[in-house]
Formats: structure tokens, sequence, C-alpha cells
């Protein structure tokens, strides 16, 4: 039973509890077991198996009751540890946030909770979000459950929101929150072979996410079926007065308006993602991409993104500019950790505590934000990024004259092993390279798994849409999850 | 442009953060080739075009002028706000002596 029901997603959970078939209880026992026996990933910094149970109790004690049941009733998830979740730890996987403990809930995470839903646990995740392997972590790194064909090395389960993806793909997660602000959510999701998608900016409140580029900032589900992801995204989205930037819009019911025919659809192909260094076998699963988006009705045409090239060195200046802003609020005085040598004053404290509590990763990137906002390199670093950001959006409203969604792979290369890249930073930023793009633009775009490289690891394509249109992005996606059929599963060795 | 040790411990002194000599010898060329690869965005024209202020077209509100519209966000909250301060006195933040 127990093995059967973890290998549920979200919608087989909720409709399973619904119906009777399982009690919420006997989900959430299942699943706090395979997190407990997966300690070998790493991809909780804490587990809180007693909320899953309350919220799966809670949840049966409705049903018996004859109430209404929540959209995510009954669905135990796993919580990237960037949402503030009150008297549970959050760390954004840091050190100068160990202990911290909110005194409230973030709102994406109440709205979770407020349709039904339970949590497993506190994902690991990189420092502050920042990076694209998850080992930049406070707590360790985390282990992909895949592994390459013939070796034991532990591969990437991708960054920033590794913690999520390295779960929800052991399948000792159904679905877990992720967070995007340069491809957080998508390459992850990519590199594990599961479904992401990264709304429209303002779609889902930031107001209790551990703030690192406000402007790009946006979260989104992780889970391993298109249908899964849209349902948590209407449980995550809306309205919140709470956060300036939230778009005032109804949340469209993007489950029930799931359409897999693409019938009168228009695809872009941008012909600038072809890029050097890209892999052979990211290049076939794109060309197998447009061949079964075709097949689902959809005419493809080519498009040109002419800054695409631009789009990584912009996000890499306001990025780490908008960090350096918004972690100066780490100073050892409000929460978090204090270091506070003998004899020391306030500036020494401050000094002292941000160099025992960051990370290398985000020393870097606070350096290089201080930089480019320091008085005479403001204009030429900041503000040019800032126009080219402008372009970079303008690119995509010009594309949109010609096609409806865009198709492009997620990432230039399939996993790769922890350790492999981490000699210089700038290799591992080029893995966002895709992803970026549609940040800067604060478009939804979404992951899903398309192919199987030839040493078995999993290849996903990226869709990205026009601004509110998560509905065509989630269609297209699940064309292709129809079409590829994917239902490859890591062999457990944790 | 490119930075020298000097610069990278006067940035480092603006962000607040120590770093020890070894740390800045390792920052030195790992700044320098980020700084590198983002001269390329000087190749772009930008001739005419406006820096982008908002990502996506919204309208700032105001909330009603009411004293704790919302609660959550509202006041009253002395407790829960020092709840995870490395050190609380009397209702208030405790910080090294700043002046002698």
């Amino acid at each position: 039973m127990s093995e059967e029901l973890t290998s549920l997603g979200v919608k087989a959970i909720r409709d399973g509890v619904a119906a009777g078939d399982f009690t919420a209880r006997e989900v959430a026992e299942s699943f706090n077991t395979a997190v407990a026996d997966a300690a070998a990933l790493n991809a909780f910094i804490v587990t809180t198996p007693d909320h899953a149970l309350a919220a799966a109790d809670a949840t049966d004690a409705k049903r018996a009751k004859g109430e209404e049941l929540g959209a995510m009733a009954g669905v135990p998830i796993g919580m990237k540890d960037l949402f503030a979740t009150h008297g549970v730890q959050t760390t954004a996987a840091s050190h100068i946030l160990e202990g911290f403990k909110p005194q409230y809930e973030s709102t994406v995470s109440q709205n979770l909770w407020d349709a039904g839903a339970g949590m497993l646990g506190k994902l690991n995740l990189d420092q502050f979000a920042m990076g694209s392997s998850n080992e930049t972590s406070y707590f360790g790194n985390v282990s992909s459950p895949w592994r390459k064909a013939g070796s034991n090395a532990a591969m990437s389960p991708g960054g920033s929101s590794g913690g999520s993806s390295s779960a929800v793909a052991a399948r000792i997660a159904p679905a877990a929150t992720g967070t995007d602000t340069g491809g957080s959510i998508r390459q992850p999701a990519a590199f594990t072979g599961i479904c992401g998608i990264k709304p429209t900016y303002g779609r889902c409140s930031r107001w209790g996410v551990v703030a690192f580029a406000s402007s790009l900032d946006q979260a989104g589900p992780m889970a391993r079926s298109v249908e899964d992801c849209a349902i948590m995204l209407g449980a995550m989205a809306g309205f919140d007065p709470k956060d300036a930037t939230s778009l005032q819009m109804d949340v469209p019911d993007w489950e029930g308006a799931l359409n897999a025919d693409l019938k009168g659809k228009r695809v872009g192909i941008p012909k600038e993602y072809r890029m050097e260094g890209t892999s052979e076998a990211i290049l076939e699963s794109w060309e197998q991409g447009k061949a079964w988006l075709k097949d689902a009705g959809a005419q493809i045409v080519d498009i040109s993104l002419p800054h695409t090239k631009y789009a990584l060195p912009a996000y890499y200046i306001i990025a780490p500019a908008e960090a350096s802003s918004n972690l100066a609020r780490y100073d050892g005085v409000r929460y978090g950790l204090r270091e506070l040598p003998e004899n020391a004053g306030l500036q020494d404290m401050y000094a002292e505590t941000r160099e025992a509590g960051f990370g290398d990763e985000v020393k870097r990137r606070v350096l290089i934000g201080t930089y480019v906002l320091s008085a005479g390199f403001y204009d030429a670093y900041y503000n040019q990024a800032q126009k080219v950001r402008a372009l970079v959006a303008r690119d995509f409203e010009q594309a949109w004259a010609h096609c409806d969604v865009i198709l492009a792979p997620t990432t230039p290369t399939p996993s790769f092993p922890l350790g492999s890249l981490n000699e210089d930073p700038l290799t591992m930023y080029l893995n966002d390279v895709f992803a970026v793009p549609a940040s800067l633009a604060g478009l939804p775009a979404m992951s899903v798994p398309a192919t199987m490289t030839e040493d078995g690891l999993p290849l996903g394509l990226q869709l990205v849409g026009k601004a509110f249109d998560e509905q065509s992005v989630l269609d297209a996606g699940l064309a292709i999850q129809q079409r590829s059929g994917f239902d490859h599963a890591p062999e457990k060795w944790w | 442009m490119s930075v020298t040790k000097q610069d990278v411990a006067k940035i480092a002194g603006l962000a607040r953060i120590n770093m020890s000599e070894e740390e800045l010898d390792h920052m030195v060329p790992e700044l320098n080739n980020i700084l590198e690869w983002v001269e390329q965005l000087g190749e772009v024209d930008v001739e005419g075009v406006e820096p982008m202020a908002a990502v996506i077209e919204n309208t700032l509100r105001l909330r009603a002028d009411e004293v704790d519209a919302d609660p959550k966000t509202g006041g009253g909250k002395r407790d829960a706000v020092l709840a995870n301060a490395p050190v609380a006195e009397h209702g208030f933040f405790g910080v090294p002596k700043v002046i002698e």
C-alpha cells in the first residue's frame, strides 16, 4: 500500500482521498516514511511529519463530515526553505538564518494549507537561491536521485530548487514549491525529469518569501505532471495586498481549462537559442518537441529574439544588484546569526556576522551588486543592464505578433556530477542561459520532461508564454507530456 | 574595467563583509572574470531605450488609511518582532555601544 501511495501525484491523491480509496492519513504516513528513508539525498533541511499528519487528519475529518475539500486536500508537499513557515525553521539554506523561526506564514504556503495541503518538511536549496547545482547550501549538497548509467557519481539535481526537484523525482514528495529568479524552478525540473512552472511575475505573492532579486523572484509548483502543476499553481496564486507587485487579477481555472489540442496555435522556435556549446542530445529533443507539438495541431514558426545573448550578462548585473540591497538586512541585530568579538563595535559586528553567515557564492554576488551600484559605475553597469532588459522584453513582445507560445530547450546540457563545475563561477552561470530571458521579461515559463540521454539522464523542454497566459504554456506542456509518454523514474539507491 | 585587490577590499567594506587577505586574493580574479564577461553589454545599441522600471504593467495601490487594516502587517507585534533577535532587552533590540 505504502509504495503504491508514494507513486501517486497530486491529482491522484486528491481524487483518491475524496473518493475514499484511501485516507489522507495513510498518504501522509507513507510519504513521511519515504522522506525518513531518503536522508542520503539530503533533500530536506528539516522534516515536519507532524505537520503533514495534522493536515491529513483535518482533511479526513472534513470528508467524514461531508464538507467540501480544497484543491490540494490530502496532498502532503515539500516546502522550499525559502518560504517563511510559522514556528518552523526557515534558513534560505544559509548559516546567517540558522535557527530563525518565523512568527508568521508566507502567503503562498498559507494558500496551500488553506487548500488542504500538508507539509513534509523544508527543502534544501542553494543558499539564498543563488546557484544552479544545489552546491552552495550551508546544509550540504543535495543529490539527484538520478545516476548516469554505469556510474555511482552523485549528480546535481539542479538549482536553486534542488531539494524540491530531488524529492519529487525520488517520489518522496508528490509535489513541492519552488522559486524561480533566473531558472531556479525550470533548470532543476529539467535535470530531474519532472515538471515545473514559473508563472507570470506577480501571480504568486512574494510576501514571506526570503528575497533574492525582488523584480525577478516568482514562486511556482514542481510536480511530475502538467495537470499536477496546474492544480498546485491554482492553489498558490492569487492577489495579495501585502505584496506591492502582486497582480490584482482573478486566478483562472487552469486545471479545468487544460486542453492539449493545439489546432490554431502557433509555436515559435527562436533561432538564437541554437547556441554553441548546447549538447547534441538537447538539440535532438528540441526537434522531437517540435514534431510533438505539430502532431498536436500547432503550426511551427521560426522567430527571432535578437537580444537573447545579452540576457544572461544583464541578469548577472541586475540580480546581484538587487541581492546586495535585499541582503543588507542580515546584520546580526534583528534575527539570525550574530558574531560579536570582544570589545567590537556595531560596524565590526555587522562585518563579522556577514563574513561568518554568508557562503562564498552569496558574498560574490553581494560584492558584484555593491560594485555595480556604487557611485561612478551605476550608469555603465546597472542602467545599461536595465536598458538591455527592456530590449529583451521587447524581443518577446515583437515575437508575439508571430506566435502564441515559444518552444526552446530548458538547459544547454543534462545534469552533471556534483563538484564538476565548481572551478569557475561563470561556467555554472551558463546553465541558465535559456531560462533567464523569460525571467527578465516576467513571462510564464515551464519545463516539461521530454527524452532521455543515451546514458540515462532526463532532458527537459521549455515553453514560454505571453504575460498572464499560463494556460497556453500548460496546454503545450500537456501536448508534449501526452506524446513523450515520459514515465522514467530513477532507480532507488538511497 | 577591472578591479584590484584594493578595490575589492573597498567594496567588501561597503557591503559590510569582513574578508581575509586570502579571500580577497581569491575573489579578485573571479570578480574580474565576471566583470569582463558583462562588458559585452556595452555592444548593445540602447539609444532611446528607457531602463526597465517594472517588468509587468501594474498600478501602484494605496491601502486604506486605517490603523492595522491588515492585522498581519499592523502594529502591536513587539514580542513577535523581537522573538528572533540575538539580543532583546526591555522590548528593544540590543546592540553594542555606538557612542562612547
